[in-house]
């Protein structure tokens, strides 16, 4: 089953949620985003989520705290969330805003992830 | 007088180029600044003789009521002579201030030969020597200037080459990457540091990056946010960052600051942080001969 959304696709393979975010994303796409995770997330059971940001070039402190929060809220729903595809110039201007991620998982690429959660039986 | 002028020296370098020519060098010869060691007669010869010309083109050009400034369109062709043979000479080795003084050194022939030629309008005489002054001067200041440029491009280099040979990025084994730290890290190589490493991540696919700081002389707060930084960049690309290289009393003094590395792997040797990583990444190593323990 599938899902387009504006800023970003969103695919349920297996029992994990694969979101992949565009570059030209916006504010309000990503809020947009935020509630239709939240929701499927319950809805389809999710047990894994899979975030991939390879594509953002560019963020800023709203895009980086909407990240972070994708992803606590992917674990209070009780899924396991990786961020993946991090580019380097991304992780930079995180690190230097201050904004490390500490609790959310994050891996080198989509199979990385897939690989983890597949490890501990969650795909 | 309606304007300032040296049209008295233009003439006497005109009419008497060879010998002005000729005294510009028995006064270099005289101050000790000519270096028959590093420049043979004819080569010297040529560049005083461009100098020379180009200084009489800058003055013919250069309106000399206004302050005397090399970067005016006027001086242009003087400007970059000036520069190439203040380069010439810098490279052979000789000092900004034997240049200042070559050139300075026409003054003297020039003045002698006004005093003769202007004997009978001390008024003129002196506005001559005046504006000739000026001018000498500001060729010395741009020599001054000229010196230092070339002397600040060639620590911006050695300062770029440093940098880019004390952050090597090497491939240890698949996925395991190092970066062995040397010398002292502000905050300049420390983004470096991260930029090379980073990119390596990707380049590598690497899954484990060890930070070595064996070579690193102190550690004190600010290096150590920069490490736990470089750490936090490492995990959000999706790798793992390990620090090595921990020594007793870096570790001692860590403590005292009150440094808390958090989540990040620290190990004392880059031994034992290789040891974790083939772990991660699911390799073993094993001897092959129990006899040679």
């Amino acid at each position: 089953m599938t899902a387009v959304h504006d800023a970003a696709s969103v695919y349920m393979v297996e029992n994990v949620l694969l979101i992949a975010i565009r570059d030209n994303i916006t504010d309000t796409d990503i809020i947009g985003l935020q509630e239709e995770l939240s929701e499927r997330i319950v809805v389809e059971g999710a047990r894994g989520i899979v975030i991939d940001i390879a594509a953002l070039e560019i963020v800023d402190t709203f895009v980086g705290r909407i990240l972070a929060q994708l992803s606590a809220i992917g674990h209070l729903l009780g899924a396991e969330t990786y961020t993946v595809g991090m580019q380097p110039a991304v992780a930079m201007t995180l690190v230097e805003l201050g904004m490390d991620f500490s609790g959310s998982r994050t891996a080198l690429s989509l199979s990385h992830a897939l690989r983890a959660l597949k490890a501990k039986g969650l795909a | 007088m309606t304007s300032s002028t040296i049209a008295e020296v233009l003439s006497i370098i005109e009419e008497e180029y060879d010998e002005t020519l000729a005294a510009w060098f028995r006064t270099q010869r005289q101050e000790g600044v000519r270096r028959p060691d590093l420049f043979s007669n004819a080569e010297a010869e040529n560049q005083l003789g461009q100098l020379l010309r180009a200084f009489v083109d800058g003055a013919r050009r250069a309106d000399l009521d206004r302050p005397i400034n090399l970067e005016d369109e006027a001086w242009t062709l003087l400007r970059d002579t000036l520069r190439e043979v203040t380069k010439n000479r810098l490279e052979r080795g000789v000092s900004p201030t034997e240049m200042t003084t070559m050139v300075l050194a026409l003054k003297h022939p020039l003045y002698t030969r006004l005093r003769k030629r202007l004997a009978g309008d001390p008024d003129r005489l002196v506005e001559e020597i005046t504006q000739l002054s000026r001018a000498m001067d500001a060729f010395a200041m741009q020599i001054n200037e000229d010196f230092l440029a070339e002397r600040d491009q060639i620590i911006e280099r050695q300062r770029q080459e440093m940098m880019e040979l004390s952050t090597p990025v090497v491939q240890l084994w698949e996925r395991v990457l190092t970066i062995p730290l040397i010398g002292t890290l502000d905050s300049a190589r420390a983004q470096e540091v991260m930029e090379n490493l980073l990119n390596s991540i990707v380049e590598h696919r690497a899954e484990v990056v060890i930070v070595d700081i064996t070579g690193v002389r102190v550690v004190d707060t600010q290096v150590a946010q920069h490490l736990l930084r470089t750490a936090a960049a490492v995990r959000l690309m999706g790798a793992e960052a390990i620090i090595s290289g921990i020594s007793p009393k870096i570790a001692q003094t860590m403590v005292e600051l009150g440094v808390d590395v958090g989540e990040v792997t620290t190990r004392p040797s880059i031994r034992a942080a290789l040891r974790d990583a083939f772990v991660k990444v699911g390799f073993e190593i094993r001897r092959t001969d129990d006899s040679r323990a």
